[in-house]
């Protein structure tokens, strides 16, 4: 596809080019806490404040509790807000996670994925965001600072839709994106404002009959973040549900608009499926490991293997459909994961891709492989390997372990 | 504070409409319910409130009901302050690019004594410092009531709780309150003041005066808890009013750290032999009964002594400023 408008090309890294996408988004508020891997976010975005380049107002808060808190009341407030966290910072936010989301304001946060302590570690991996998988949260994983870019924009687009009304978190691989310096095509800010739009409000009835927007107005006063008991709490958590559900068609709209005045899509915006579709044996992967991977998938094909990649994108909401189209005829799978779920069988992605397609009458052999944490480097040898172990398994059609670890001292 | 001072009375009040409204579920005899009916008729205009987790919020706010006539947030137990932030912000955001119309709005943060001196305190401080325009009023009824009265950093010493039940060996709370205004003055804010509800007209021209400040305000407010007292309903007034009179609850405001009684307080500081002493304020309470017995008894003295010990500090306080 040819990009009908101009765009200019940059060098920047993960983090930089996700404060560049924030500056251009028109943001309202940007409430912070320093921690590494993100810092860089917010001290770019410090800058853009200090030299007059954002009307944001800019709140560095004395913890990640009250950033987050603070997002949540300025989006209450009618404002589009933004936050960037990691590790310890994310996992400090737990609570308010859960009070956004269902207070249905649209906080679009970034997260360079760290590990989480003890024993400290500042590097790469997902586990501080899969802790937060129920949190209600959409959550968008990216491939390279290119991606970062896009989809912060998109980010704001998805989340404040009115039929989605929900906050989004985009996450990066600490150090692999936040830190390492590429090649980023940035689109004019005219367009991106013209992409976002304004902030859009669901209209709500009030007890005086008037329809008024969804916000904290003094003309309106309406009651946000009420009790709700036995009889009510039930319907409203059901609803953020039917948000999610929303998503799943609004993630598909933004990235396929966003195609259109930047020439770049990621699969359908889910799912980012690469030389999947007469392949035998797969991986599904989130993340940066999907670039290594497609390069091993390339060097396999011309071995002959029939040898492909599943990027899982979009993770909540989950795209059980698509997973399951694009699954149906691989006959053996290894699902990747950066985090534990210890005492449990595998990790959170396996758990989800396995559960999705274990409604499939015959579904692949799925194995696990749990791989980098606290940023331990994974070489294309050890990914290799994985290939090589499903090549057998869709042999024999016997997987002798669910759950394998990779590149681990044992 | 740059305003004219705001002259009212009570029939002014009376005729004034009810921005927190009848119908909540708060206990009879409340002296929070009581309080935040009155003070939020102090209000000057648009005005956005902010609420944490506790007692006030839960009575108002049960879906999907609301005695709030104002726009009204509540998202959690120690971020009232941080929601006060998150607000102003916004506001000011707004306002810059033509979204809010309104040439001001002022913030209310409400918080319980859990909310502020124990799990609030660090948003407390961090919003302070960082002059966010709002005004934190903090209705202190001494424990945590909505979760059935444990103690919390400001009840006072030897009050009896849930988590510091009077017993064979410990008589109720063993450590003092904290002086959380000193605290809070220790910012360098323009307005730290405390009031309590039996003298009304003090209290709400202090809400007035706090909205004023551009910037950062903090009220301490003493409302008694009939429930979490056990004191007789009928009586939370005569007991916000004994708090005064007894100097448990000295009220002054200080403005950009000048201190001064107000009027209540300052005719105990004119004519000490007016001052009552802290039996005539405990002895009505449950949570004090325990004190009043032949073992327990020089912990009464030890309250009274501890009482004319700050009543001391506080009037040395004024006379420096």
């Amino acid at each position: 596809m040819t990009p009908k408008i101009k765009q200019e090309t940059t060098a920047m890294n993960g983090d930089e080019a996700v404060a560049f996408a924030v500056k251009q988004c028109d943001v309202d508020v940007v409430a912070a806490y320093p921690i590494t891997p993100q810092t860089i976010i917010v001290e770019k975005f410090s800058e853009y404040v200090a030299n007059g380049e954002v009307q944001t107002e800019f709140i560095c808060t004395e913890s990640e509790h009250s950033a987050m808190t603070a997002c949540l009341a300025a989006s209450a407030t009618g404002a589009r807000t933004f936050t960037a966290s990691a590790s310890a910072g994310l996992a400090l936010m737990h609570e308010m996670l859960f009070v956004t989301s269902g207070s249905r304001t649209p906080v679009v946060m970034a997260v360079a994925n760290r590990a989480l302590s003890a024993p400290l570690n500042i590097h790469g991996d997902h586990s501080d965001s899969m802790a937060e998988r129920d949190s209600g949260w959409l959550q968008i994983y990216v491939e390279n600072a290119q991606e970062a870019y896009d989809s912060i924009i998109q980010a704001f687009k998805i989340a404040e839709e009115v039929g989605v009304s929900l906050p989004i978190i985009v996450g990066l691989d600490g150090f692999t994106i936040s830190h390492t310096l590429e090649r980023v095509d940035v689109l004019s800010e005219d367009v991106v404002k013209k992409f976002v739009g304004e902030r859009q409000f669901p209209m709500v009835l009030t007890h005086e009959g008037k329809t008024v927007p969804f916000k904290l107005d003094p003309e309106n006063p309406m009651t946000m973040g009420p009790n709700a008991l036995q009889n009510y709490y039930f319907e409203f958590k059901r609803q953020q549900v039917e948000g999610m559900n929303n998503a799943l068609k609004g993630i598909q709209e933004a990235n396929s608009e966003y195609a259109k005045i930047s020439g770049r899509s990621y699969g359908n915006g889910l799912i980012d499926p690469y030389k999947l579709d007469d392949a035998e044996i797969a991986i599904v992967c989130i993340g940066s490991t999907a670039g290594t991977l497609k390069v091993i998938v390339d060097q396999l094909r011309e071995e002959g293997m029939k040898a492909g990649v599943l990027r899982l994108r979009t993770f909540r909401p989950l795209p059980v459909e698509e997973l399951r189209n694009a699954l149906k005829n691989v006959k053996a799978v290894a699902v990747m994961d950066k985090s534990m779920s210890p005492g449990g069988l595998g990790a959170p992605v396996f758990n989800e891709v396995r559960n999705a397609l274990y409604d499939i009458k015959q579904h692949p052999i799925i194995v696990n492989y749990i791989f980098g944490l606290g940023g331990r480097d994974s070489s294309p040898r050890d990914l290799r390997r994985i290939f090589e172990d499903l090549t057998k398994i869709a042999k024999t059609g016997v997987a002798e372990k669910q759950v394998h670890y990779l590149g681990l001292r044992e | 504070m740059t305003t004219q001072e705001w002259k009212f009375n009570a029939k002014d009040i009376a005729n004034k409409p009810d921005l927190f409204l009848s119908g909540h579920r708060a206990c009879a005899g409340c002296g929070p319910a009581a309080m935040m009916r009155l003070i939020m008729k102090a209000t000057r205009g648009p005005t956005i409130v902010t609420q944490a987790t506790g007692c006030m919020e839960i009575v108002g706010s049960i879906y999907p009901y609301s005695s709030w006539a104002l726009p009204w947030l509540h998202t959690a137990f120690e971020n009232a302050a941080a929601n006060a932030s998150g607000i102003d912000a916004a506001v000011k955001a707004l306002r810059k690019k033509g979204k809010i119309k309104q040439e001001h709005i002022d913030i209310i943060a409400l918080a319980g004594d859990g909310g502020t001196y124990d799990i609030g305190l660090q948003a407390l401080s961090g919003a302070v410092e960082r002059g966010h325009d709002f005004l934190f009023i903090l209705y202190d009824n001494e424990g945590y009531m909505n979760t059935g009265i444990q103690r919390s950093s400001s009840t006072p010493l030897g009050a009896a709780t849930t988590t510091t039940p009077a017993g064979s060996v410990n008589p109720g709370k063993l450590e003092k309150k904290k002086p959380i205004t000193e605290i809070m003055l220790a910012h360098e804010m323009e307005y730290v003041a405390t009031a309590t509800p039996y003298y009304w007209k003090d209290m709400l021209t202090k809400v007035r005066k706090g909205l004023e400040v551009e910037g950062p305000a903090f009220l301490h407010i003493f409302a008694p808890c009939p429930r979490g007292w056990r004191s007789e309903p009928a009586k939370t007034m005569e007991y916000s009013k004994l708090s005064v009179e007894s100097c448990v609850f000295p009220i002054w405001e200080a403005v950009n750290g000048k201190r001064t009684l107000s009027t209540p307080s300052k005719l105990i500081a004119l004519a000490p032999q007016k001052k009552k002493p802290v039996k005539s304020y405990l002895e009505g309470q449950g949570r004090f009964r325990h004190l009043f017995t032949p073992q327990n008894m020089h912990l009464v003295d030890e309250i009274q002594r501890a009482t004319d010990e700050k009543w001391a500090k506080l009037l040395q306080k004024c006379e420096q400023a």
